[in-house]
């Protein structure tokens, strides 16, 4: 193909058009289909993931802002329906959940039995995902999926999900997809992607891009009218808008240099006098994927039971081996967070460890934010 | 063959009871619980008492007369294995807030007749005085945490008690922190897990209750909290409660308040 000319009018190519007012229509097939539905609900003054029954629950007129340490819900009438970029709760807890039990045993008269729980019942469909957590999901993907051992339960969890992403038009205070090449609109692994246009007026609608086989199948029957040029190009200002706006940047290239030739800094002392060794940055995070397991048993010793839980490599148990703990101050234990997400994981998975998110930043209770330190470290001049 | 069943005694040192009673709160498992060991000496619950030795004591309470620092060495020599349930015994408990103090005033201020009362000037953790196989923290203990640690005791295993932050327990409960989302002072990154996150998971920030966790970083939080609007007055009350005595709230109490 060598002409760019756009066609005259509607074309597949640029997507399709959901109207706002038919946003329940997806919603309802979702449902009709078998998919536990999850999307963004504001619960509590925070933004969680729930079970979304209807538009009318997705969290409508608010916003948040974001900065280190801080999340607050606004009440600010916007119009948009995605209006709040993401809160502390990510995907991960429903695909790689925080606590799950992998098997319990029974002592019987002859011996023991074993039981694994079952997975879930219904595959998920996931409604909001943003360009980052999508980026974050596929990490994650790669590490449980694809390598040489197959987690069983995030593969349950995993296969057969139906993921519908909603482009970036507000990043927050603590955004910078931009850096990490993972936003602020989706790249690849989606079912359906929609860009949220127009809001507040009677043409609310949403562009919608198709990723999947099974996407085009839901795009068809819903019937969805084909998008103009016109609205690709709103859909495009949008990002364009949003890519402009990121709270925070990295130059993710000259992190890995940096890290590398900082493993002595003195600055780890200096983020040692700040982290509190808390291990929220690691549960926010959409691509930390570490986890423990502990045994347990009755009072009567006829029971067993092994569960699997999220671990934090901010812990001592992490490193715990016979003798003591490995990383034992603060600062080998961020400098080992820190060059896991932007450096180790380029070596063991061809890409980087963070999609420039910003949880870690915004919900670390005081506030230590990944750019910054990579920023303070002295730069690699070799 | 059948073992026969190992012996437990309870015994209460300067407290509320609010531990023991945490026993007696197993209700569904109590029943278990007796079957699984032979209730020997919990007056709380029964004035029937087995003479000693005991295979194992839990110890409720913290030292704070003469009279209880010989006792505790009786305890220790009747006990197999020793475990010290709650803040007071693994701490000293609120009663510690008196090693900041003048007993003397106190004892003026409070009593009728100050003569009457015989105590030391200060509340202290039984491991300062008797050696301790395991602390149980917590004010009051959770009840979650004593059936496994009696679990573990009956099947000769390590009982799984994190020494983690609460935050770890707050985030895989998936409550919203209420220090990022509220702005609520909380003390679950400096305090040890064990509680389930509770607090936080009703929108408050955590008191404390099970003391340090495994590396606390008490002055950064209190940097933190400060600046979202905590005085010194209240810094220094913060970390002044339950485990007032325990070494890190301890250091930053005296940091602040001046
Ligand atoms: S390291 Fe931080 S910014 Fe990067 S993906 Fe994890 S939480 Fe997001
Ligand atoms: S960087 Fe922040 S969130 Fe992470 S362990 Fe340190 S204090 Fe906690
Ligand atoms: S609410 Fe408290 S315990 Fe929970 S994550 Fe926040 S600081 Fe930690």
């Amino acid at each position: 193909m060598t002409s760019n000319d756009p066609p005259a009018s509607p074309t597949a190519e640029a997507g399709h058009i959901l109207p706002a007012a038919h946003f329940d229509a997806l919603l309802t097939l979702l449902h009709e289909d078998g998919f536990d539905v999850r999307g963004p609900r504001v619960q509590g003054g925070a933004l969680e993931i729930g079970k979304l029954p209807n538009a009318a629950a997705l969290p409508q007129g608010c916003s948040a802002t974001q900065e280190p340490g801080a999340w607050r819900l606004q009440h600010t009438g916007t119009p948009a329906w995605f209006g709040i970029t993401h809160g502390g709760m990510s995907w991960k807890a429903l695909l790689h959940p925080a606590r799950t039990r992998l098997w319990s045993a029974e002592r019987t008269a002859d011996g023991f039995s074993v039981h694994e729980d079952a997975g879930p019942a219904k595959p998920f469909a996931f409604i909001g995902v943003r360009a980052c957590d999508l980026r974050a999901i596929a990490v994650q993907d790669n590490v449980l999926q694809r390598g040489p051992y197959v987690d069983a339960v995030y593969n349950a969890r995993r296969n057969g999900a139906f993921l519908v992403t909603v482009d970036c038009a507000e990043p927050s205070g603590t955004c910078f997809c931009v850096s990490m090449g993972s936003g602020p609109a989706a790249g690849s692994g989606y079912d359906l992607a929609l860009t949220e246009l127009d809001a507040g007026s009677a043409s609310h609608r949403f562009l919608v891009r198709t990723g999947s086989r099974a996407g085009e199948a839901v795009v068809q029957r819903l019937g969805l009218c084909e998008a103009t040029h016109q609205d690709s190009a709103s859909a495009k200002a949008i990002v364009e808008g949003a890519s402009a706006r990121m709270g925070r940047s990295m130059d993710a290239t000259a992190a890995r240099a940096t890290l590398s030739a900082n493993r002595e800094s003195p600055h780890w002392q200096d983020v040692a006098q700040r982290c509190l060794s808390c291990g929220n940055c690691t549960m926010v995070c959409p691509t930390c994927f570490c986890t423990t397991v502990e045994d347990t048993s009755d009072l009567s010793g006829d029971i067993a039971e092994r569960w699997r839980l999220w671990d934090s490599c901010f812990t001592f148990g992490f490193t715990h081996v016979a003798g003591g703990t490995v990383r034992e101050s603060a600062g080998a234990r961020y400098r080992h967070w820190i060059s896991h997400k932007l450096l180790n994981l380029h070596e063991q998975f061809d890409e980087s460890g963070c999609v420039g998110c910003g949880r870690c930043i915004t919900w670390c209770p005081v506030g230590i934010d990944i750019t910054a330190e990579v920023a303070a470290l002295p730069q690699d001049v070799s | 063959m059948t073992e026969p069943l190992k012996t437990l005694a309870v015994w209460k040192f300067a407290s509320c009871d609010g531990c023991q009673l945490s026993i007696l709160d197993c209700e569904d498992e109590l029943l278990a619980i007796a079957g699984a060991i032979r209730i020997a000496n919990f007056t709380e619950a029964s004035s029937h008492v087995i003479d000693g030795p005991y295979d194992l004591s839990l110890v409720e309470g913290s030292i704070t007369t003469a009279h209880d620092a010989e006792r505790i060495r009786e305890v220790r020599a009747q006990s197999r294995f020793l475990v010290t349930i709650g803040a007071c015994a693994t701490a000293g408990g609120i009663q510690a807030l008196r090693n900041f103090a003048d007993v003397a005033e106190y004892r003026r201020v409070v009593y009728a007749r100050p003569d009457y009362i015989e105590t030391l000037a200060t509340s202290t953790p039984i491991a300062q005085h008797v050696k301790v196989d395991f602390e149980l923290r917590g004010c009051p203990i959770d009840k979650r945490q004593l059936l496994e640690v009696l679990s573990a005791y009956l099947h000769h295993r390590k009982p799984v008690i994190s020494t983690e932050s609460v935050c770890t327990e707050c985030k895989r409960r998936g409550n919203p922190c209420v220090m990022v989302a509220h702005g609520t002072p909380c003390l679950g990154p400096v305090t040890q897990a064990g509680c389930g996150a509770i607090c936080p998971a009703f929108n408050r920030g955590c008191y404390g209750c099970f003391g340090p966790m495994e590396s606390p970083n008490a002055a950064s939080l209190a940097d933190r909290m400060a600046q979202l609007g905590m005085t010194e007055p209240e810094l220094q009350r913060v970390f002044r409660t339950f485990n007032a005595g325990a070494a890190a709230f301890r250091a930053e109490g005296e940091r602040h308040g001046r």
